[in-house]
């Protein structure tokens, strides 16, 4: 099937004015008789669920934490893109356009990331006059800087916490209309299956968490935003309970599955440690500008890096990309890094790391300049792996960081499935095949605030609320599925545990379908995959009840999904035949070792629909035409 | 390393809980306090016996999830860590460590180690934002903002609601949670609009929801992983005195 | 009104009377150091002939208990009943000894006050050197003898010093505490009110111990 994206037609700068014009609206008298599910707090649902709450909607928001600011988009460091041109180093919205459709290497809808460069300097103003402190200068206008892929400074920031401080003023929102009785919250409450009627999305079933119950929630549309699931590899920079059971378990029921192979491996992160880990930090690539990245000429070298001569030292990145440098793009410094260390050249416990040395720019600039730019790292750094990073380099490895890809929408982020909305992380529209620094926060508020509330209105126009009852047929039937699967995990009683399960599975993604792929690996991964996962459903061991508080079922159910989904994300690496952004098949590079797209064959989104677990997917295609960009070899030099 | 651990077992509010002692053992000084209970329970699984329940999700220090009383101490030794970043080296082998959940009327036990953070929400709820709606706001730079107030409203914004001045506080009182939030709030001009409404229904909202008053011990200072003052807990009188002085 | 139910209002009660009776406490200890001089009589006798200033400054420091008292165990039933249960391992970093038995050495305070009461304003203790029934050379309530007889002995003098130590304490922890109650610190101003508090806590401990003291070394007779 080819997919339409319903992208207006006109020129790009005019599509969403277009579509503006062109939607319906609800009767505000008639808003607060339509329900809204809304699954996930972060940037995303979080800021569409008061965003819809305001306009009257009576709306439902669910998350398993204990409370909506926990989500995951807490973590985010570095910061947020505007197109404000306030440095006036001439920023444009055309400019952050292309900067951000470039580094996703041609592999997004156009129309979406120009409507997300449009929308980009509302957010700056919509979270100011929520209270988000935002850096200021001694003027008191706010202070940009300058971050990855763009020649301008247009990311906005909040110290080292700008996904904080955002998530806290979309929280601040969501309270409000929670006090003013639009909003219900559902916390500890995870969304198990999605409830179709008639081929429309109206409602989900939920397991509430503290006391087992499996219930049913009805509405007339339902919005995910559940974030991403990097997870599937078991180490990243993801927190523990993110999953991808929301958005798997809605592909289930139909929703298509976009580009899941599109995994971003950030270059800078604390290596792993020991067996133990439960996941990996990353330290900031701001650190690669005054760093350089070496290893030991000599395989296995165990010498102390210190004891290393100069001579003896190798700078791979400054060898191989002599014109970037230590600065090479992530995904090209994620694979020269796992290359050296494939080699056996790698440092540290299980020589998987390299060196990030800051010596020569302490000696040149001074500890305390170094301290100023950097002491946070360098302290968080002390505080995981109890080295000094003034007196001896750290040691840093490339870990996946973030999924551009996700469940399939339309210019109006609604699924296939008619009333499924998908916002943020969860579904796969603005980043292509690479996400460009500082753009993930803008992408989640933007479809939370300034495109949801419009697009759900031009759907909801045309229900009728409250057309279906939750005693339907279909809820009972979802919520006797869940059931059956929950009895399914706990009657196993075998003798590993999820988490053993899980690791296992991220140990055959990371290496089989990580930082460069191969077909044979790819391969290798779809025969092991189902071997896993076979033993999965015969030796896992869930301890407890479903009827009380029980985290190894919910890790349990989590890890089941993972495994069935790595396979889709195997399957659609394998059927990529191509490099791009941070999907590399080794079997297509340039002679410098950079991805070759191959856009005669590949300019698609692939979309995947579920035929059965142990089924071939079937691949649908959304064409992607580039009106007003202009495909380009992505290149930073 | 090998530990010694008494952990709070409860099954859920309503049953009673005591302490169960466990030994962990061979744990790797690189490990971090929640890594070394994942393996206790690695192991307490395999034996078919029921894990020890415990909150953490970002395990990175900033959602705010974790939380356990190690020794008498929220989020245990180490100043300014949250238990997802304390690693083992910073305890000795034969160590033995006492693992209760925050203690307070307002955060009753869910299961072991888990209590209901509900009552934080609730008091965010009551005014802790800016009745701001989506949309129809002025460009961000309309309204300037001296860098020392934006500083001192990050330094306050900061708090990641994990509820450790709670869980120290001999009086239960959520005192620093809610100055953190009308100090962040009441430095900022679009905050300071409805400051006096804020700090009125703020403070009442968390003696509602069964917190204790301030006594002034400081004792939340010294366990916030994130170092918020004691300095906002003034602030906080102040703008209630204020708010008292100006009728609103 | 929201004040004096609400968390901080309540505080602030607790404040204002507190610092009323600190006040009261430094002008008493000045008062009472004429003994050092032999000026007790004079001073009190003196004192005696402003009625308005005596009767009204005991009616303001009778409210200043009344609600001291009354919102103090307000305040600490409250907070009891936010922290029901303890931990089986307890770690105090920063909460002092006095600010945690601040109720304690209030109650002690409370108790000791009544017992003063009782001996030197209504001489009701030791009838044989009451002031009041047995003048001076110069007509006047002979305090100084009264106040004299009753610190040699040592088990009264002893009485004396304990609650001292316990007034000593109840104002380590009260004096800085309540200037953060009024909202009046900062990160600078914290620790400076905080040394200060101490320091004028230890004092005027140091002071009040003073006299009897004194009188036990047979210094002042």
């Amino acid at each position: 099937m080819i997919l339409d994206g319903k992208i207006p037609s006109g020129p790009l700068h005019e599509k969403w004015d277009k579509r503006l014009a062109e939607m319906k609206l609800v009767n505000p008298a008639n808003k607060r008789k339509h329900r809204i599910i809304v699954i996930g707090t972060g940037l995303a649902g979080a800021s569409a669920a008061a965003s819809l709450g305001e306009l009257g909607y009576t709306v439902d928001v669910f998350c398993f934490q204990d409370s909506p600011r926990r989500a995951h988009s807490i973590s985010a460091q570095g910061g947020i893109n505007a197109a404000k041109n306030y440095p006036n180093d001439g920023d444009s919205i055309e400019r952050l356009f292309y900067d951000t459709i470039k580094g996703g290497d041609f592999r997004s809808r156009e129309a979406n990331v120009y409507r997300l460069a449009q929308l980009s300097a509302n957010i700056i103003d919509q979270c100011v006059a929520q209270g988000v402190p935002f850096a200021r200068d001694y003027a008191g206008y706010l202070t940009t800087r300058s971050f990855g892929g763009a020649q301008v400074s247009r990311t906005f920031y909040a110290r080292g916490q700008t996904g904080q401080q955002l998530l806290l003023g979309a929280y601040g929102a969501l309270s409000r209309q929670i006090r003013a009785g639009t909003v219900t919250l559902h916390p500890r409450t995870e969304m198990l299956d999605l409830v179709i009627v008639d081929g429309h999305a109206k409602g989900i079933t939920v397991r509430d968490l503290v006391s087992g119950r499996i219930d049913s929630y009805a509405a007339d549309a339902v919005c995910l935003a559940s974030g991403g699931y990097a997870n599937v590899f078991f180490l990243t920079t993801n927190s523990v309970m993110s999953g991808v059971t929301a958005t798997y378990r809605a592909y289930k029921k139909g929703a298509f599955f976009a580009n899941p192979c599109f995994t971003q491996i950030h270059p800078t992160c604390i290596p792993v440690t020991g067996e133990h880990q439960a996941k990996l930090t990353l330290m900031s690539e701001s650190l690669r500008n005054d760093g350089r990245v070496w290893v030991p000429k000599i395989k296995g070298d165990k010498r102390p890096a210190n004891d290393i001569p100069e001579s003896e030292r190798d700078y791979y990145l400054e060898r191989k990309y002599p014109a970037f440098g230590n600065l090479a793009a992530r995904d090209v410094t994620s694979r020269a890094t796992k290359e050296v260390c494939d080699e056996g050249r790698g440092v540290g416990p299980g020589g998987r790391g390299v060196y990030l040395d800051l010596g020569g720019a302490i000696g040149r600039l001074g500890e305390n300049t170094i301290r100023e730019r950097y002491g946070n790292l360098f302290e968080m750094y002390e505080r995981i792996t109890a080295e000094d990073a003034y007196q001896q380099p750290m040691r840093i490895y490339p870990a996946p960081h973030y999924a551009m890809g996700g469940l399939w929408v339309d210019y109006n982020l609604e699924s296939n499935v008619r009333g499924l909305f998908v916002l943020g992380e969860a579904n796969f529209s603005d980043h292509g095949a690479n996400r460009l620094g500082a753009s993930a926060l803008m992408q989640g508020l933007a479809d939370g605030y300034f495109i949801i509330p419009y697009t759900i209105a031009n759907y909801l126009a045309d229900t009728k609320p409250g057309v279906v009852a939750p005693d339907a047929p279909e809820f009972k039937k979802s919520c006797e599925e869940v059931e059956a699967f929950t009895k399914r995990l706990l009657a196993i009683k075998g003798k590993k545990t999820a988490h053993e399960f899980h690791r296992e599975l991220g140990k055959l993604m990371w290496n089989n379908v990580g930082m460069s792929r191969s077909e044979a690996s790819l391969k290798e991964a779809l025969k092991r995959i189902p071997e896993i996962r076979a033993e999965f459903w015969k030796n896992v061991t869930v301890p407890g009840s479903g009827r009380e508080l029980n985290q190894e079922l919910e890790k349990a159910g989590r890890v089941a999904d993972f495994l069935e989904f790595a396979e889709l994300l195997t399957h659609d690496a394998l059927q990529r035949d191509e490099s791009c952004g941070a999907h590399f098949r080794v079997e297509h590079q340039t002679a410098e070792g950079e991805a070759l797209r191959d856009d005669k064959h590949f300019s698609y989104v692939s979309a995947w629909e579920h035929k059965g677990v142990d089924k071939e997917p079937e691949l649908h295609k959304e064409p992607l035409v580039f009106e007003h960009a202009h495909l380009a070899v992505r290149s930073y030099k | 390393m090998n530990l010694t651990l008494y952990v709070w077992r409860q099954k859920s509010s309503k049953d009673p809980g005591r302490l169960v002692q466990y030994e962990a053992k061979d744990i790797s000084s690189d490990m971090s306090f929640l890594e070394m209970l994942d393996v206790v329970n690695e192991g307490l699984i395999v034996k078919g016996e029921e894990p020890i329940a415990f909150d953490s999700d970002c395990r990175e220090g900033i959602c705010g999830m974790c939380g356990q009383v190690v020794n008498g101490v929220p989020h245990g030794p180490r100043k300014k860590t949250t238990l997802c970043q304390l690693h083992m080296r910073h305890f000795k082998d034969n160590d033995t460590l006492y693992i209760e959940p925050f203690r307070a009327k307002a955060f009753p036990v869910i299961k072991d180690l888990i209590v209901d953070r509900g009552a934080f929400d609730k008091i965010i709820q009551s005014g802790g934002y800016i009745s701001v709606h989506t949309g129809g706001v002025p460009d961000g730079n309309t309204l300037l903002i001296p860098k020392h107030d934006a500083d001192i409203a990050m330094d306050a914004a900061e708090c990641i609601g994990c509820g450790a001045c709670v869980a120290a506080c001999p009086n239960g009182s959520a005192m620093l949670f809610t100055a953190a939030k009308v100090s962040h709030l009441a430095m900022l001009p679009q905050g300071k609009i409805e400051a006096a409404r804020r700090v009125c229904a703020m403070t009442e909202e968390m003696l509602a929801q069964g917190f204790g008053n301030c006594s002034n011990h400081y004792e939340c200072e010294a366990v916030c992983p994130k170092g918020i003052k004691v300095k906002f807990i003034a602030k906080l009188n102040r703008e209630f005195i204020k708010a008292q002085m100006t009728g609103s | 009104m929201l004040f004096p139910t609400s968390a901080v209002g309540k505080k602030i009660m607790m404040a204002i009377t507190g610092q009323v009776l600190a006040l009261f406490i430094l002008f008493h200890i000045a008062g009472n150091s004429t003994i050092f001089f032999h000026a007790l009589n004079a001073y009190v006798t003196a004192l005696y002939k402003l009625p308005l200033f005596v009767w009204g400054g005991r009616l303001v420091l009778l409210l200043a208990f009344v609600f001291h008292i009354w919102y103090g165990t307000v305040l600490k039933l409250e907070n009891h009943a936010a922290k029901p249960e303890p931990y089986a391992k307890t770690r105090y970093l920063q909460a002092t000894f006095a600010g945690r038995n601040q109720i304690w050495t209030g109650v002690m305070v409370g108790v000791f006050l009544v017992y003063h009461l009782l001996q030197f304003t209504f001489q009701v203790t030791n009838p044989a050197v009451a002031a009041d029934t047995h003048p001076d050379a110069l007509g006047r309530p002979d305090i100084f003898t009264m106040v004299v007889q009753s610190f040699r002995q040592i088990g009264i003098a002893g009485v004396y010093v304990v609650s001292l130590a316990a007034l000593g304490l109840h104002l380590l922890h009260g004096i800085q505490s309540s200037f953060q109650t009024w909202g009046m610190n900062n990160e600078q101003t914290l620790p400076v009110v905080e040394k200060t508090g101490n320091v004028v806590s230890v004092l005027l401990f140091v002071w009040y111990c003073a006299i009897p003291i004194a009188i036990i070394a047979g210094i002042l007779k």
